[in-house]
């Protein structure tokens, strides 16, 4: 607590990766000086670029706290939320490089399409499908609703897909967070679905495309542990789902 | 020049945030929908909502609707429509269940059904102890509400234009009757226009917190919706009264959870005086939001405030345990620990209000159909969330009332549109519907003045926050008003960075900074005008209610560049006002 007593800013250096798709044909990198604090973000190093400096860096924010997903980026190489990335974490005595997530298509310097991360994502049948008619509610013990607490913390901010290493080469994999949203499904004890689901991971680029390299929960801001999850959904595609 | 594009829709839905998406799950499936969203849906600030959703389930204790809407009605000091909160409290019940039937992974009770927990001014026949009547998933119900809501859009394969930011309503005008026609948006990606002929329209837009500098809301709640509908001469409610929540982490305002409270935390002062027992001797720390805000304030006043500067209060959950803490309320433990580096386990964590939530907006009756007036409904014009004054909530939300809201108001909004759209032709749109807006954001796009956007808005937060916050005056109010008038002026003197089309987050800022010194300033003047203090709106110098002069709504009209200020009765049914001890 003894930091907001203190106050004293010291500059850092952020490198971030420029693409204008407007007049540039490669990206490219540029450096900026910022007066930060400790506690600051990440985020907050970006908007004083953007509001003090350079007004046409282009990336995506909302809440800035870490629950809307918006700004997955790229920051000294890996996956993360800018708003959830303090300066006081970082080896500030280096810049910061901070670049757009990879493997899908660059759209201008922090921004890329999401369209085929969502695509992937409708691809598994992501709500719930019941032809029970409770009166009130289904319903569900305390175990029954744990089984599949850690994949509902997903705010598909895409830090895990963008992280595997199979998606950079495959963009037609599913990527873990398609995997996890199938999993919070496949898991909860009031759904009637998991075998399409199943189906539909166990095909070519479907769960086994996975290489268990751990990226995607190294990623994860929420603290999903999705390569777990992942293994989950293939045990269940090979022996049928335990809730 | 941009390229126009043209649609046409049965009904159009502005917002796809909880109330947007819980009124595109009700249309889509009886008329051609589109969603509109500035943002990707899922990135809506509803995700951002904690504590629950407030319904009479009964499922743990004793609880009835009835006592829902008293609560309601008390909580708004006086100045809820009754009727409104009538249906509110009633209709939550069902609200809840559909939301379970749509996949929402409530909480659980030992008998396997959903789980409900307390919340500030909720209590059990009519004020006599705190009631568990908020349902809840963890400390992320308004992530649970806002991803069901979606899965169950995807489901239905509703028609989303992502990144699209609506920037004017399209009205027709008959011998003075007004009627909506459609909309015109700005496609972010591309600079490109859209012009939305449509037979209904629904605006679900939520709040403006972005006009206060310490706030809970996200960068993007810049008022938009609201915004378009008062340029369009359409009158505000009740813009004087925005609530301030309690427990906001100390200097970030990030939003800790009344279901915190609802738990057994504690508030102290620098002494360690849980100091909420002399304010609220019933319900102490559970009080409504209005009143533990100021009490926070006038703690910090008068030097009980704890820290180096001793200007916060502590908000102590350490006797709930390492369990509670990670299992009901693991994000906020989450928040404290990142952004501030304090363990709630061990350690109170530092709190000051923090601006949250806009009770005034687009008035509506209870079919969530925009007015015109007192009375006038405009045809085809509908509203529902944040950006909408039912009024449910009166001069102080309860929490969990805003879940609820939305999930209600939204469906409503939705069945009417849809109803409304089936029964009558799509009528003509005025011809060069988009030339305001091809203005508008051509302007903007080549603005060179020498006046920063940034510089002004964070001047209008700063303002905002030194006088029109928890504690108002007349002197601190007319300071902020010309303050913003000023603000206004310079406004016409911006200039911008970015002259691209593509994905010019320059230009959307600086458009959303025009309708937040705009509303900031019907904030104010609606303020000043309010010479009594209620529920959220606290004036030091007319420190009582006044039920006399003031039990009616505050309706703000603009007359060019100046604002005409009208009153509307309040629905009164079953409860008169009475004096508002906890």
């Amino acid at each position: 607590m003894s930091e907001l007593g203190v106050v004293q800013s010291f500059t850092v250096t952020f490198i971030v990766r420029r693409f204008n798709p407007e007049t540039d044909t490669e990206p490219y990198w540029q450096d900026f000086d910022v007066e930060m604090f400790s506690t600051d973000r990440v985020l907050d190093g970006l908007h004083k670029i953007k509001w003090d400096q350079d007004g046409s860096l282009s990336f995506r924010r909302s809440c800035a706290h870490g629950i809307c997903g918006s700004d997955a980026m790229r920051i000294n190489g890996r996956n993360r939320l800018a708003c959830k990335t303090l300066i006081k974490d970082l080896d500030i005595s280096k810049p910061v490089y901070v670049e757009a997530i990879k493997g899908l298509p660059l759209e201008k310097d922090l921004i890329v399409d999401m369209e085929p991360f969502f695509a992937a994502y409708r691809e598994v049948q992501p709500f719930l499908q019941s032809t029970s008619k409770p009166k009130k509610e289904h319903h569900q013990t305390i175990e029954q609703r744990e089984r599949f607490d850690d994949t509902t913390k997903c705010i598909l901010c895409a830090a895990c897909t963008t992280s595997c290493p199979v998606f950079w080469t495959d963009g037609q994999y599913f990527g873990p967070a398609a995997i996890v949203s199938a999993h919070r499904f496949i898991f909860d004890s009031r759904d009637e679905a998991s075998q399409v689901r199943l189906d539909i991971l166990n095909s070519k680029e479907g769960v086994w495309r996975c290489r268990t390299t751990f990226n995607c929960t190294e990623a994860c801001p929420r603290g999903i542990e999705v390569t777990k999850a992942i293994a989950e959904v293939k045990q269940a595609a090979i022996s049928g789902v335990r809730r | 020049m941009p390229t126009v594009h043209h649609h046409e829709y049965d009904v159009v839905i502005v917002g796809a945030g909880g109330a947007g998406m819980r009124a595109a799950i009700e249309s889509a499936p009886k008329a051609k929908t589109a969603v509109i969203t500035k943002l990707y849906p899922t990135r809506s600030h509803t995700g951002a909502a904690q504590g629950g959703m407030a319904a009479a389930l009964a499922n743990v204790e004793e609880d009835s609707w009835e006592w829902h809407t008293f609560d309601t009605v008390k909580g708004g000091d006086y100045l809820v429509d009754q009727d409104a909160a009538e249906i509110l409290a009633k209709e939550a019940i069902d609200a809840v269940l559909d939301l379970e039937n749509m996949g929402l992974p409530f909480n659980r009770t030992p008998e396997g059904t959903i789980d409900q927990r307390r919340f500030g001014g909720h209590t059990r026949d009519h004020g006599k102890a705190p009631v568990r009547r908020a349902c809840y998933a963890a400390d992320r119900t308004g992530h649970m509400i806002l991803q069901t809501l979606f899965q169950n859009c995807v489901k239905l394969g509703v028609e989303f234009h992502n990144e699209f930011y609506v920037l004017d309503l399209v009205l027709s005008e008959d011998k003075g009757t007004k009627r909506a026609t459609g909309v015109v948006a700005y496609e972010l990606a591309t600079g490109d226009i859209h012009v939305f002929n449509a037979t209904s329209v629904v605006f679900a837009t939520g709040g403006f917190g972005k006009m206060f500098k310490t706030t809970s809301n996200a960068h993007t709640l810049t008022g938009d919706g609201v915004g378009i509908i008062w340029r369009k001469g359409i009158p505000l409610e009740d813009m004087e009264f925005f609530q301030f929540h309690p427990t906001g982490l100390a200097g970030l305002g990030i939003l800790l959870t009344e279901g915190a409270r609802g738990e057994g935390a504690i508030l102290r002062n620098a002494s360690g005086e849980r100091f909420m027992e002399r304010y609220a001797p019933t319900i102490k720390d559970l009080a409504p939001r209005d009143i533990v805000s100021r009490c926070m304030v006038q703690e910090v006043a008068e030097g009980r405030g704890a820290g180096p500067h001793k200007d916060y209060v502590l908000l102590d959950c350490t006797h709930l345990g390492a369990e509670v803490l990670e299992t009901k309320l693991p994000d906020i433990t989450e928040f404290a620990r990142t952004y501030l580096g304090v363990d709630p386990v061990v350690e109170p964590v530092p709190v000051m209000p923090t601006a949250h939530y806009a009770m005034g907006g687009i008035p509506t009756n209870t079919d969530a159909q925009v007015l015109a007036d007192n009375t006038t409904v405009i045809p085809g014009l509908y509203a529902a969330g944040e950006c909408a004054c039912v009024s449910v909530h009166g001069s102080n939300r309860l929490g969990t009332n805003s879940l609820l809201d939305i999930n209600v108001f939204g469906k409503r909004a939705g069945r009417n549109a849809a109803e409304y759209a089936k029964k009558n032709k799509r009528p003509a749109l005025a011809k060069n519907a988009e030339s305001f807006v091809l203005d508008l954001v051509e302007t903007m796009r080549t603005a060179d003045g020498t006046e920063s956007v940034a510089a002004i808005r964070k001047e209008l937060q700063a303002e905002m926050d030194r006088n029109a916050q928890v504690f108002r005056t007349e002197e601190s109010l007319k300071h902020a008003e010309d303050v913003i008038i000023n603000l206004r002026k310079r406004y016409a003197k911006i200039g911008i960075h970015d002259r691209g089309q593509r994905f010019n987050t320059d230009l959307l800022e600086a458009i959303e900074l025009g309708f937040l010194l705009d509303l900031a300033q019907v904030v104010v003047v609606s303020a000043r005008n309010r010479k009594e203090s209620r529920g959220g709106h606290m004036r030091d110098d007319f420190p009582d209610r006044n039920d006399k002069k003031y039990m009616q709504h505050t309706m703000a009209y603009k007359k060019g560049e100046k604002i005409d200020l009208g009153w509307k009765p309040v629905v009164i049914t079953n409860y008169q006002p009475m004096e508002r001890k906890y």
